[in-house]
This record gives C-alpha cells, sequence and structure tokens, in this order.
C-alpha cells in the first residue's frame, strides 16, 4: 500500500441482512465485497457507480457510521475500526461527510447557526461569543451572509442548502470529508456553484475528498484519480485521465459512452448494456459484470472465476480480458 | 400541414393568500405529426405544469387561465368534457412519469395495468386484450413478456417498471407521446436502453414526442427542437443542432456554460449565481435580469419581446436584434 495515504482501506467487506422471518433464513445482501482504497493528502479520489454498487455503504464503513464485517480502515496510521469511544470521538472530528439530500440532514428545528455551532460545542473547538464568530465565519467561506444563521433551513434553495451541510462538515476543521453525491439533488445552474466552492475550499484548506458520485462528467471536474465500483468491488482505478481517456474495463466504457453530451456534434459509439445488475443477494460466482457484458474476448472463464484486480497499462482493472482491446 | 398540437398564451394560475401565483405564464408553442421536440428547464421553470395542462391534469386548486388555448389535430381541448376529454388522456397523448414506482399500483400485476390502459380506449375480446398486452409488453423490451405479465411492480427492476410505463402511454395509439423526465430516476447505462426505446418506437410508430428534461445531455442528438423554459415562460426555441451551436438568450448560453462535460479543454465551471425564481415572486422585466450577466439598460424594467433569433430559432432577450416572428 502507497506509504504516505491519509486514509488506508483494506479489504472491506459489508453485507446486509434482509427479509427473513420465523421459518425462514434471511438473504444476505451483499454491498460491499472486499474494497480497498487509499487517499492522499490534498487528495480527490473520486468513487463512482450505479445505485446498488456499494459506493454509499463505503463511504459510511469508512466512517464507522455503520459497521464493516471485514477488513481495515487506517486513518493517519491509526485503525479506525478498532477505535474506542475517546479515539473515535478524535477522529470524527478529522474525518466528516457531506451528505446528498439537503433536505434530509439538516434538522429542520435548530437554526442554520445552531447545526453548524453543534460540532464546535461538542468539540469544545470555542466557548461562549467565540462560537458564533466561528460560525459567522465558516457560513462567509460558503458564500452565506451571517445572518443566515438564525433562520431555519426551510427559507433556504437546495443549493443554500448544500451549502449549510458543508459549512457543518468544515465547522471542526477537518483533514478529510466524505462528499456523498453532494451536487446530485440540486438543479444545473447551481451545481457548478457547488463544485467551485468545493475545489476552492480543497485549495485554501488542504481538503482530502473521498467524492461519491454517478456522474462522471461532474468526477472530471473534481477528481485526481477515479475508483469505478461494481457491484460491491471496484472494477477498475487509476488517474483521472487514464481512466476516462484510456478505460480498460468494458464496464468503465459503457459507463462513459452513456454519459449524456450536451453536443449534439460529438460523434461517440453508443454502448448500450443490455439488462440490470445481478442481484445483490445472489452473487454469482465468475465475474459480476460477465451477464451483461459485450467483450468481444469474454469466455467460459468469466462465469466461473472471479477477476481480481490487477496491473494493466496504466490503471488496475479487473478483468481477465482486460489486454485484448 | 397543420400541426398537431397548438398551445396558445397557456396559463396556469393557483389561488394564493397573497394573491394567485402563475408558474405557467404565456406559453405558446406548437408541435408537428413525428416530430421529436423537447422542453428544457429546471426545477420550478414551470415544465411539469406544461405538461400536465396540455392533458388537463392540473392540480386542485390549480386552474388553466381563461384566454388558453390548446388544440390537438383541430380539436379544442379546453372544452372537452367526460369522454371526450378521456379519449385524449392514454389515448391520443400518452404520458410517462418520472418515477414509475409511484405511477403504478403496486398491488395489480403488471400485465393487468397495461391491458386496464388497452381496454380503457377500445372494446376488446378478453384473448384479444391478452394478446395486445403481451405484444406491447414484447415492444418495449420486456424479456419473457407472457411470463413476466404475472410480476409485480416491486418484483422488476426499476428501468423495466420505466418500461411498463411506456407500454401503458402506448396502449391508446397516441400521436403524442409526452415523457416527463423519463429517465431521471435510472441509473446511466438503463437511461441509455430507455433513451434508446424511445427512439426506437417513435420511429416505428412515426409519433411526435415531447421529452420533457432538466439535462440538456439527454436532448443531444435525440430531438429534432428544444425549447427551453424559464421562470415559467420560454425563453429560447431552436432546432436543437443550432441551440448547442449558437445559443441566443443568454440563459441558455450560461446553461450550456455550467454544465461538466467528459470532453474538451478542462476549465473551472461558468456558474450562474442565484438560484431560480419562486412562482409567488416573479422578477420585474426579463424574469432572467438579476442573475443575466449580460443584462442592459432596459431589462430590469421592461419585458422583452419574442423575437426571431436565427434560421427557426427564436427568443426572448433584449439582446437579439430580429424581428418579430
Amino acid at each position: 500500500m502507497t506509504s504516505g495515504a491519509l486514509l488506508e482501506v483494506a479489504d472491506l467487506v459489508k453485507h446486509f441482512p434482509q427479509g427473513g422471518g420465523l421459518f425462514r433464513s434471511p438473504r444476505v445482501v451483499h454491498a460491499l465485497n472486499g474494497l480497498s482504497l487509499t487517499v492522499a493528502p490534498k487528495e480527490t479520489l473520486a468513487l463512482v457507480g450505479e445505485s446498488g454498487s456499494g459506493k454509499t455503504t463505503a463511504g459510511r464503513a469508512l466512517l464507522r457510521l455503520l459497521d464493516p464485517d471485514a477488513g481495515t480502515v487506517r486513518f493517519d496510521g491509526v485503525d479506525v475500526l478498532a477505535a474506542d469511544r475517546k479515539t473515535l470521538k478524535g477522529l470524527r472530528r478529522r474525518m466528516q461527510i457531506v451528505f446528498q439530500d439537503p433536505y434530509g440532514s439538516l434538522d429542520p428545528r435548530m437554526t442554520v447557526g445552531a447545526s453548524v455551532a453543534e460540532g464546535i460545542e461538542i468539540h469544545r473547538l470555542a466557548q461562549g461569543p467565540e462560537i458564533r464568530a466561528r460560525v459567522e465565519r465558516l457560513l462567509g467561506e460558503v458564500g452565506l451572509e451571517p445572518a443566515a444563521a438564525d433562520k431555519y433551513p426551510h427559507q433556504f434553495s437546495g443549493g443554500q442548502r448544500q451549502r449549510i451541510g458543508i459549512a457543518r462538515a468544515l465547522a471542526v476543521d477537518p483533514e478529510f470529508v466524505v462528499l456523498d453525491e453532494p451536487v446530485s439533488a440540486l438543479d444545473v445552474s447551481v451545481q457548478a456553484q457547488v463544485l467551485n466552492l468545493l475545489l476552492d475550499l480543497q485549495r485554501d484548506r488542504g481538503l482530502s475528498y473521498l467524492f461519491i458520485a454517478h456522474d462522471l462528467a461532474v468526477v472530471r471536474q473534481m477528481a485526481h484519480r477515479i475508483a469505478v465500483m461494481y457491484y460491491g468491488r471496484i472494477v477498475e482505478q487509476g488517474s483521472r485521465d487514464d481512466v476516462l481517456e484510456r478505460p480498460r474495463h468494458p464496464y468503465t466504457r459503457a459507463l462513459l459512452s452513456a454519459v449524456p453530451e450536451p453536443d449534439p456534434e460529438t460523434q461517440r459509439v453508443r454502448i448500450v448494456l443490455p439488462g440490470d445488475p445481478p442481484s445483490p443477494t445472489t452473487p454469482p460466482p465468475g465475474c459480476p459484470f460477465a451477464s451483461r457484458c459485450y467483450h468481444s474476448a469474454r469466455d467460459r472463464r468469466c462465469d466461473t472465476e472471479r477477476p481480481e484486480l490487477r496491473s494493466v497499462g496504466a490503471t488496475l482493472v479487473a478483468c481477465h480480458h482486460a489486454e485484448t482491446a | 400541414m397543420t400541426p398537431l398540437l397548438t398551445v396558445d398564451n397557456l396559463r396556469v394560475t393557483f389561488p394564493r393568500a397573497t394573491g394567485p401565483s402563475t408558474p405557467v405564464d404565456g406559453v405558446s408553442f406548437s408541435i408537428d405529426r413525428g416530430e421529436r421536440v423537447a422542453l428544457v428547464g429546471e426545477s420550478g421553470s414551470g415544465k411539469s405544469l406544461t405538461c400536465l395542462a396540455l392533458l388537463r391534469l392540473i392540480p386542485h386548486p390549480g386552474v388553466i387561465a381563461a384566454g388558453s388555448s390548446i388544440r390537438l389535430d383541430g380539436t379544442d381541448v379546453m372544452t372537452l368534457e367526460g369522454e371526450a376529454l378521456r379519449a385524449i388522456r392514454g389515448g391520443r397523448i400518452g404520458l410517462v412519469f418520472q418515477d414509475p414506482m409511484t405511477s403504478l399500483n403496486p398491488v395489480l400485476t403488471v400485465g393487468y395495468q397495461v391491458q386496464e390502459a388497452v381496454t380503457a380506449h377500445r372494446s376488446m375480446s378478453r384473448a384479444e386484450a391478452r394478446d395486445r398486452t403481451v405484444a406491447l409488453l414484447e415492444e418495449v423490451g420486456i424479456p419473457d413478456p407472457a411470463d413476466r405479465a404475472g410480476a409485480y411492480p416491486h418484483q422488476l427492476s426499476g428501468g423495466l417498471r420505466q418500461r411498463i410505463m411506456i407500454a401503458i402511454a402506448l396502449a391508446g395509439e397516441p400521436d403524442l407521446l409526452v415523457a416527463d423526465e423519463p429517465t431521471t430516476a435510472l441509473d446511466v447505462t438503463i437511461q441509455a436502453q430507455i433513451l434508446e426505446l424511445l427512439d426506437r418506437i417513435r420511429t416505428r410508430r412515426n409519433m411526435a414526442v415531447l421529452l420533457i428534461t432538466h439535462d440538456l445531455g439527454v436532448v443531444a442528438g435525440r430531438t429534432d427542437r428544444v425549447m427551453v423554459m424559464y421562470a415559467g415562460q420560454l425563453i429560447e426555441t431552436a432546432p436543437t443542432p443550432r441551440l448547442f451551436a449558437a445559443p441566443a438568450h443568454p440563459y441558455t448560453q450560461a446553461l450550456l456554460q455550467s454544465m461538466p462535460r467528459l470532453t474538451g479543454p478542462l476549465n473551472r465551471l461558468a456558474s450562474i449565481g442565484g438560484s431560480v425564481p419562486e412562482p409567488t415572486a416573479w422578477p420585474s422585466g426579463c424574469r432572467f435580469h438579476p442573475r443575466c450577466a449580460r443584462r442592459i439598460g432596459p431589462c430590469a424594467a421592461e419585458v422583452p419581446p419574442w423575437r426571431e433569433a436565427g434560421p427557426a430559432q427564436e427568443g426572448r432577450c433584449w439582446l437579439i436584434e430580429g424581428q418579430a416572428p
């Protein structure tokens, strides 16, 4: 594993029991099937995938907002999953999260000021009138007026609410922030404002981001490195340009070709994948992408043997036939 | 040839304690037979209410204001009642909504729901209705249609549910298919499937399609003409390639510049300041003027006229110097 990484995640597994009853054992949803990744200081790693790929579970599991079944998470050398209460509290000051839904993630009965101040008070980062000054400074940093502190979430638009969510995460001066689809609920004209703000904050504060997203055009704007997830595992990983311009995994290629580009002149080959991803309760024995794969070299091995992530060309790829174009 | 659909000065009003609000305010357009038209706008622009108005489905207590005109193939939709109105709803105009999970009845099989739509507009024997249902399911690409007809909505994936919605919309053999954000709730690879399906069906049946979306990327290469809506009004209409190559309205220009892209130079995104106004407080003059980077003298006070901006391109902006169309 790369030395000097701020965050190191290895072989993370999370399964959820689903359904079941008195005479029926529950089925198991395989959300994470051995996820490994690293994030360097001041770096943005984008975790890309469609719904059900496990990207949101990954973000929560590495912050221990839910408990993984297996694997390790190290933040600045500290074992996150084995941390006791006191250590975990210290870690939570340094690792924060911004959620997708700016409507659901703020307490509607708390003023914006109280919401932003919550973390400052819990971690005793300021006292008395200093708290208010700090809240107003944070609101200014995300582009809101100081008077916003006395209002309630419903008085703000979606974009402004997302700014409040960002201020709340930054209140405790974290080094690392999980951004879980931070702009996918926003209108296009507002999305650009928030993306620019996140880039400015990263530059000014030296933040590391795990940017969870499904939109590759947005990811291109934000990420240094990209990890593509499918069925709870990374199927391709590399630098932004390598993944976007020289993708090797057939899924990454299909995903790229499916992005609707606002330009009728761009002539691209559209790869339309058949069907849906396999059910999360019944993992296929071989490559999880095999049921939708269009690769010319696809063979029986794809149905029986799971491909491991390995180095091919400039990226890491989990495909038996990554060498064949 | 007269257009299939002509909408003239459409206004939708909602009564409020402080006076009526007008979320759709003077919208005029027409659609030809077999034409593919997109209506593009952000949330709150009035695009969804415009499409509901075509079927006179404005939710209570909203009303279509007097003086609004909707003509379908010469028929005055505004004066229709009872059976005649029902023949249009789901008959001559088919409707596909964004979220198939809330539009489908969870306790009835999907086959039953498609068959209900088949028999709603034509009387036929039970065997004939069943055959017709299976044929429709096959047309929208449901695998094992006869078998899947017995499935309940929750047993199908999001993509298959949206295919069922399309089958229902096609059951009445519509001349116009109105699709309101048909792929917004879906993953990109599934979105690609559904857009391709809509293209295929339209070509085979030669029906007109009105695609309502917030995503200019979805529109490019899939429609003949785009209408852009902002704050309850149309602000620009143009042939699709022309809109992308030479947008006339500053809002359209800003919207295109603020979209992250997969190709081309990677620059900081241009963002539009502020947020979309509320229908209770439309700005004076040009409704985009508070956010417009190119505003000039008359913009704040005087409503710009609708003018010709280029070949088959029209817009509502003081910077457009053409004639009234």
